[in-house]
């Protein structure tokens, strides 16, 4: 109840009018008005098709947006929903909109919002939906929701159906780490959209997460990562597809602060729960556990290769404070290579995510700066996958993850070393 | 006459004797003071040794670039550089008050100029220290950022950052110390200035051949990426 006090006089009053909920659907925005009308409509029909009679809201913590949208959200009206899809429901759907933060760059603000509310109503089942996904279905939320509603579980993250050279920082870096750390194969442990009980919301909401230096990016990941340590009941649902490819790419430092900076953030901290974990165990999955898209993309490989040359000539100073000489020594050479024989190898990738964890605990330089550095390397390894799995079969794709995976759980006694060891 | 001369001279051994009896006591205070000084001083050198190598100074000093000037001298580590310099300083004040104890005219004044000089010093230092660690920090910002968003010459942008702090902040230091105040006044607009004229004029005339390819490169791929497809690292 402390966070109460985070929460408006009028949020607040909002929530008392609502009282107690079933289900909660947390929908964070920021100058969505294109998209996010849409996105309340699918909301609701999920729940009139899925959850016609339970109680529910939509909660939208928005981060001051000046294009409509709160009042977009509070505007959408469920009879516009009820014609289309034949379908009543037998309670009031509520939807309250609340600015979480005069800056929208308070990254954890709308999360801690909705974790806040949910708080309050007390729903056995919440979910958190993108304001920006072009193709969300209204089966996403009873996918979302029923493993906690009718199993138990506590927190169900999804599965995309993706192309195979999309979300390279996912099954690069993510997915192989946290699963090497922490002993769970779950494909998308940083996502937009998942669900979870009311009890692991309350429990994170407690936790210290909120102001830290990472200024709460990746708090998603951090979320995921506190039901692991937690031991709260995990399970995966298979969504269908991620769009993402006609939307201009998010720009990758900011996406490696979001998924490299949380986890490294984070294992500090969780050290007791990963450094005794070995290998690793399948998480529970409903529908599919991954299916790759095939469709041809063109891609300009020829500059990954050039930012990861640029970023080895320039970024010497930075790397020999980061990595050991050995390990520079061996991209310095790579960096020599002709475009045909250019190769980030797995064992090296490995070894270069594992130091640069090991140097961020320590803090060698500024925490920002070291994951700044590592996205010249990203590229270069980006590059090793999108040749490698040019022509190849989804199955193949998935092998050379899997294949990935393993030397992440092989190379970990590294980090633990490095982990204790390193001045 | 004789008489005279024995009387003067026995006069002046006795005022000479009684000018040594009375200036004696005065330089066994001032040994006294010294080796007092030295105790203190050592044992303040000692405790600042272990504060520093608590919160981690040689490393903060790694960071500044400081550490690498020392080792380039040949100088010990920041740390110790530091505590040795705080152990003369505090030593040296000991001796000069023991001086200014001798009640000499014009070391007085000079000892009083020293005193008051004193504080100018530590804070010109802890502005040096303290510039150097941000110039440090921003040049590598500057850097990390134009080597990630692909800006060519990475390195002369990192460079011209921190010059242009490092300049700022000598003559800050410079300013505090009050050491030829017109002179580093003038130095430091006439350096301020000659380095914002050599920025512009190697980006609009010694560079503009890499300018115009920059230009180019901008201008050809943001045309030829209207057919590539974006890939999302998420």
């Amino acid at each position: 109840m402390a966070e109460e006090s985070y929460l408006t006089d009028d949020f607040l009053r909002q929530l008392m009018n609502v009282g107690e909920v079933d289900i909660l659907v947390g929908l964070p925005t920021h100058n969505n008005a294109k998209t996010v009308g849409s996105i309340v409509h699918t909301i609701q029909s999920g729940i009139l098709r899925g959850f016609p009679r339970e109680r529910a809201v939509i909660i939208n913590a928005d981060g001051g947006s000046r294009d409509g949208t709160p009042e977009l959200v509070t505007g959408v009206s469920i009879d516009d929903v009820r014609p289309a899809s034949n379908l009543q429901a037998l309670r009031t759907l509520h939807s309250i909109s609340t600015k979480y933060a005069s800056s929208p760059r308070s990254a954890s603000g709308a999360f801690r919002t909705i974790l806040a509310a949910a708080e309050l109503l007390r729903p056995k089942a919440c979910v958190v939906m993108s304001p920006e996904s072009a193709n969300i279905q209204p089966e996403w939320l009873s996918k979302l929701l029923r493993p906690i509603f009718d199993e138990g579980f506590d927190l169900v993250t999804p599965i995309y159906r993706r192309h195979k050279f999309q979300g390279l920082l996912i099954t690069n870096l993510l997915y192989p780490m946290t699963r090497a750390l922490y002993g769970l194969r779950i494909r998308e442990a940083y996502s937009p959209e998942f669900g979870f009980s009311g009890r692991l919301g309350s429990q994170f909401l407690g936790q210290n997460v909120w102001n830290d230096e990472t200024e709460g990016a990746g708090v998603e990941l951090r979320f995921t990562l506190a039901a692991i340590t937690g031991k709260y009941r995990i399970c995966q649902s298979f969504l269908g597809d991620k769009d993402r490819i006609e939307r201009p790419a998010i720009d990758l430092v900011p996406a490696l602060r979001q998924t490299a900076g949380a986890l490294f953030s984070a294992l500090e901290p969780d050290f007791p729960v990963w450094s005794v974990v070995t290998g690793s165990q399948p998480a529970t999955a409903t529908g599919s556990d991954q299916e790759v898209l095939l469709k041809a993309l063109r891609v300009n490989r020829k500059r990954l290769r050039e930012m990861f040359l640029a970023g080895i000539a320039e970024l010497e100073s930075v790397f020999q404070s980061i990595l050991s000489p050995s390990t520079l020594a061996e991209l310095q050479s790579m960096a020599h290579l002709g475009e045909e024989e250019f190769r980030y190898p797995a064992e090296l990738w490995v070894r270069t995510v594992y130091e640069f964890a090991a140097s961020y605990q320590k803090s060698v330089i500024s925490r920002d700066h070291i994951i700044q550095a590592l996205a010249p390397l990203f590229r270069g390894r980006m590059f090793t996958f999108l040749t490698e799995n040019r022509n190849v079969s989804a199955g193949d794709v998935e092998k050379n993850i899997e294949d990935l995976c393993l030397e992440f759980e092989r190379l970990k006694p590294y980090l633990l070393q490095l982990w204790k060891t390193r001045e | 006459m004789r008489e005279m001369i024995v009387s003067e001279l026995s006069q002046a051994l006795h005022e000479m004797a009684r000018g040594f009896a009375h200036f004696l006591p005065r330089i066994i205070v001032m040994l006294i003071l010294a080796a007092l000084g030295w105790v203190i001083a050592y044992v303040v050198k000692v405790v600042l040794r272990s504060i520093l190598r608590l919160v981690k100074f040689d490393k903060l000093s790694e960071n500044a670039g400081a550490s690498q000037l020392l080792s380039k001298a040949a100088l010990p580590s920041p740390a110790e550089v530091l505590s040795r310099f705080v152990f003369w300083i505090a030593w040296l004040g000991f001796i000069l008050l023991g001086v200014s104890g001798l009640g000499i005219l014009g070391l007085q004044e000079q000892v009083a100029r020293f005193f008051l000089f004193l504080p100018r010093l530590f804070v010109a230092m802890f502005i040096m220290f303290f510039g150097l660690l941000a110039a440090s920090f921003f040049s590598r910002a500057a850097l990390l950022a134009a080597v990630n968003a692909n800006v060519p010459s990475p390195r002369v942008l990192s460079l011209a950052v921190r010059s242009i702090i490092i300049v700022f902040v000598l003559s800050i230091v410079f300013e505090e110390l009050g050491l030829a105040e017109q002179t580093m006044l003038v130095a430091f607009g006439i350096a301020f200035g000659g380095l914002m004229l050599g920025l512009a004029i190697a980006f609009g005339l010694g560079s503009r051949d890499l300018a115009r390819r920059f230009l180019e490169k901008k201008i050809v791929r943001g045309r030829k990426e209207e057919n590539e497809d974006e890939l999302s690292p998420l």
